[in-house]
């Protein structure tokens, strides 16, 4: 690309002998490219702003255009600013620049709409928050109705029953979840392990680590750390995909063969991690255990037969069973509150990332939320 | 098996005026995706001030060559040089300029769904991190007016508009820096006749207010006759025929001859006549 002439502005005092007596003295004159890339270098436009807001509002300045290379509406827009938004009384042009400043002055008569702020704006988003809550709470309950619904549809003719979708997602969330599951279940189990072997040694109850770190894994630590996970995992999965889905009108083309959403789309998924989900609380409890035993063996020496063989005999058989109802539950909600917040993604990326957001953090907190709510429950059982 | 290394047929290169150095300069392109070979050392000259189309079935490569003259996909073998430079050769910064001489509507508009239609013609401008907000707003107002979009509409969100108007707005987007070479994919796809009319008559008049070169590819037959001053005809893996229309139409060849002088070819050029006729005596009163 050629290299292009810089705008340049230069102010004359007009010689009083030339008779040039209407321009008060002085007289602009402007040179050079006078286009958005010209103006865009390094450097230019500071110079070039600071000599046009100089010359504001002096009407009786000679403005000299004619010597201008090229102009464009942006160059152009530069000396109408500066000249108020009218035309000078003393102006020389170009016959080809009288176009773009034609269409200037026509564009300058418009006006952009101004965004008033309410001094009740507070009271405004208070209340459409809290319509927003309650929308989100009737949405989610008529998601459950239409789950329930289809989960009776299911039950009437299981042959004609989304087999393959609920195979595909117990895939997708349960086995492609075991590797990270196991690495974060057996970190967890030789900290824990770790920290409590360490208070126990100061009272010489080193035999009574099986009872805490079966008790916490079992009980709550497994159940709770694979719902975390899966709902970090397939949790936003499900929105970002059913949000995609939207963007791309799949879900009305399914809707306009008849096909419904829930019964494609949300019952399988949450089926499916209702089975996946006690399976993988299982195998991060094993992991979970596994690194607690090593931790053990390492930190206070028991060795992996005695812990085996107290293990069922410090942990009641009823917690597991509460572990895996724990496990089944919170499948049941990351994967109601993940479709929930998928189908409400509107057509535009802020919304898909918002919505993955809020959904993903939902989720989590639903799943601490039915925990607690489990350990209240469950308050006087498996002791 | 027709020759495919027959060289493109020349047809008379722009007669009304000398030929300059062309904006767009394609030379001995290959594409391949995999095994399948797109293009076959296809050669194309677009020259300054110009309407080119790019015309061809599916399948034949259009947005592919256009992708690769915005550098967006980079041909197997050959060159492409936009404004002289070798655009897979370039560096950083002379990318960068040729990116601000250029403008490019796509498809489906490929506005930033997250910006307002104002932020969304104001966020090139704003990129070049040195245009003063004011002159950058009324730019913008300006931009709107230019392509009939009113200022009322300028805080709405791209999903709140008519596909029509996400046109235009894009339209205003592409035309943010002032650029000398727009590209056009499918201008009209999705618009209905009334709007696709407007549009054309829209890109007309910019081009001649703006003195733009036009690289466009369509489908619709409409839209070529009425705004190409050139037709480039893509087929069997390079350019087959590249002139103005009633040039290109003369030409012997299958492709040709099915797909312009098939019955909707044949309704478009009956309008296209009928319009021509009508500016002569137009003219001549």
């Amino acid at each position: 690309m050629q290299i292009e002439n810089a705008p340049i502005l230069t102010i004359q005092h007009a010689d009083p002998g030339s008779g040039n007596a209407h321009g008060g003295g002085q007289s602009v004159v402007a040179s050079g490219v006078w286009q958005v890339h010209t103006l865009s270098r390094r450097g230019v436009l500071k110079g070039i702003t600071r000599t046009l807001a100089a010359l504001k509002h002096k009407d009786t300045l000679d403005w000299d255009l004619s010597g201008i290379e090229r102009l464009d509406h942006i160059g152009a827009q530069m000396f109408w600013n500066a000249w108020g938004k009218k035309r000078p009384a003393h102006l020389s042009i170009d016959p080809r620049q009288e176009e773009l400043f034609n269409r200037i002055e026509k564009a300058s008569e418009l006006k952009l709409a101004k965004h008033r702020a309410s001094p009740l704006q507070w009271i405004i988003s208070l209340g459409a928050g809290l319509l927003n809550f309650f929308e989100h709470f009737k949405g989610f309950v008529s998601l459950i109705g239409l789950v329930v619904q289809d989960l009776g549809r299911f039950i009437r003719s299981p042959r004609t029953g989304p087999w393959r979708e609920i195979s595909a997602n117990i895939y997708h969330s349960g086995f492609q979840a075991l590797g990270i599951t196991a690495m974060v279940g057996f970190l967890i189990g030789v900290v824990l392990s770790y920290l409590s072997s360490q208070q126990l040694k100061m009272f010489g109850g080193d035999m009574y680590l099986v009872n805490i770190l079966g008790m916490s894994v079992i009980r709550e630590l497994g159940p709770l750390l694979a719902a975390i996970l899966v709902a970090g995992r397939s949790g936003s999965s499900i929105t970002a995909q059913l949000g995609v889905m939207r963007v791309t009108e799949e879900l009305d083309a399914m809707l306009v063969m008849g096909v419904s959403h829930g019964y494609r789309l949300i019952m399988p998924k949450v089926v499916a991690l209702a089975i996946s989900m006690p399976l993988l609380v299982v195998w991060t409890d094993a992991m979970a255990l596994i690194g607690g035993m090593v931790s053990a063996k390492i930190e206070l020496g028991l060795s992996f037969r005695y812990f085996l063989q107290k293990l069922p005999d410090a942990v009641p058989v009823v917690n597991y069973s509460i572990g895996l109802l724990k496990g089944a539950t919170f499948g049941i909600l990351i994967a109601l509150v993940s479709c929930h917040f998928g189908l409400r993604i509107k057509p535009n990326t802020e919304s898909l990332g918002h919505g993955t957001t809020t959904s993903v953090v939902t989720a989590i907190t639903v799943v601490i939320v039915a925990d607690a709510v489990y350990a209240i429950i469950f308050s006087g059982v498996g002791f | 098996m027709p020759d495919l290394k027959r060289p493109p047929q020349r047809l008379n290169l722009r007669p009304d005026e000398e030929v300059g150095a062309p904006v767009v300069e394609i030379r001995k392109l290959w594409t391949q995706f995999g095994r399948t070979v797109i293009h076959q050392d296809l050669n194309l000259d677009i020259y300054d001030g110009e309407i080119l189309t790019i015309v061809g079935g599916s399948g034949t490569g259009k947005t592919v060559l256009l992708r690769q003259m915005l550098g967006l996909e980079r041909p197997s073998q050959g060159c492409v040089k936009v404004f002289g430079e070798d655009i897979s050769a370039a560096s950083p910064e002379q990318l960068q300029d040729m990116r601000n001489h250029w403008g490019m509507l796509f498809q489906q508009g490929a506005l930033y769904s997250a910006l307002t239609v104002f932020d969304n013609i104001a966020f090139p401008m704003r990129e070049l991190r040195a245009l003063p907000e004011d002159v950058i707003r009324d730019a913008v107002l300006l931009k709107m007016d230019m392509v009939g979009l009113g200022p009322e509409h300028a805080n709405k969100m791209p999903s709140d508009l008519s596909g029509g108007m996400v046109k235009r707005a894009a339209l205003a987007r592409a035309l943010a820096l002032e650029p000398r070479l727009l590209f056009l994919d499918e201008p009209t796809a999705g618009l209905d006749p009334d709007l696709s009319d407007a549009f054309v008559a829209l890109i007309q008049t910019l081009h001649r207010e703006l003195k733009l070169t036009v690289v466009m590819v369509t489908h619709d037959l409409d839209t070529l006759f009425a705004l190409s001053s050139r037709i480039a005809v893509l087929a069997e893996k390079h350019v087959l025929a590249v002139g103005p229309s009633c040039d290109v139409l003369r030409v012997d060849h299958p492709f040709i001859k099915h797909f312009f002088l098939g019955p909707r070819g044949q309704r478009a050029l009956e309008v296209l006549e009928e319009r021509q006729t009508r500016d002569d005596t137009e003219s001549e009163n």
